[in-house]
């Protein structure tokens, strides 16, 4: 035993034998729902965008050292593959963004409603603020991206 | 060694990590972990209009030249601005980093040279930055 918190993990079986319970989350058992998703990605899009920050260091790093590595840099980001990195970077960041403000509002204690906002709850659907507030976020993700890009696309 | 010197969680054989002086106060951990998470939060908070004000100054510097991002950051205020967002983003990306690491990484050796080198990097990072864009504005 390495932690007194496993002391709580030992079950005994009908026929006697001291076992380990199983553990929780079965990752593999469960259906995603929206909270779960958001929250594992809230994760992931901040380790993409720690790598993509790396990114805003070499364009400032190249634009003041020299004429060549910034065009360097600008060609790069004017790629293909710059673009979509740039695409992906932009999606990443506003889902950080919109979800780091859902957090935000999380913390003041608000937000957690279980219960529903509306009633009759609709069938395959439940109404409760942080499953509705989940799904502002991505809306806005999609809507927030399309903007940057269309203005950018039009600046271009 | 006496008996009663060996700490009652080690007796049992159960490996509860904190310091002797913690443990003589019978305190718990270090306590440090709020600053961390208001830490956090405050870079969170500063980073929201920062995030807004730069993207929309990396669109209007969409094909620049090196000049373009001189003129750009010769004016005190994309300056100052860009300031704060380079030390709130490396700022907050470390606390960020720390936590999905300290979370998923068991192995002891394996997460402390982990936490050294993301921290290391950060701070790397964000002195690259600062010193570029002071070297840009200035």
């Amino acid at each position: 035993m390495k932690d007194v918190r496993d002391a709580l993990m030992v079950a005994r079986r009908s026929d006697g034998k001291l076992v380990n319970r199983p553990l929780s989350p079965h990752l593999q058992v469960y259906r995603w729902p929206i909270s779960m998703a958001l929250s594992i990605s809230h994760r992931v899009t901040g380790v993409g965008l720690s790598v993509g920050a790396l990114l805003m260091v070499w364009w400032l790093v190249a634009a003041a050292a020299s004429d060549s590595a910034f065009a360097t840099v600008q060609d790069f980001l004017g790629s293909g593959f710059g673009v979509f990195l740039l695409l992906c970077w932009t999606a990443a960041l506003l889902l950080h963004f919109f979800q780091g403000i859902r957090h935000l509002v999380w913390d003041t204690g608000r937000g957690f409603s279980a219960q529903a906002q509306q009633e009759p709850v609709r069938p395959g659907f439940e109404n409760r603020t942080y499953r509705i507030t989940g799904w502002l976020v991505i809306a806005a993700t999609v809507v927030a991206t399309l903007i940057v890009w269309i203005v950018g696309l039009l600046v271009w | 060694m006496p008996s009663d010197r060996i700490p009652p969680e080690k007796a049992l054989g159960v490996d509860i990590r904190r310091s002797e002086l913690k443990r003589a106060r019978g305190l718990g951990s270090a306590r440090h972990g709020s600053g961390a998470w208001i830490a956090e939060r405050v870079t969170a908070i500063a980073l929201v209009p920062l995030t807004l004000w730069f993207i929309a100054s990396v669109i209007s510097l969409e094909g620049t030249t090196r000049a373009g991002m001189i003129a750009w950051l010769h004016a005190p205020v994309p300056l100052v601005l860009i300031l704060c967002l380079i030390i709130a983003t490396f700022w907050h990306m470390e606390l960020g980093l720390r936590v999905v690491v300290e979370d998923y990484v068991q192995n002891d050796a394996i997460r402390i040279a982990m936490l050294l080198v993301q921290r290391g990097v950060c701070i790397v990072a964000a002195l690259l930055c600062i010193v570029a864009a002071l070297r840009l504005g200035l």
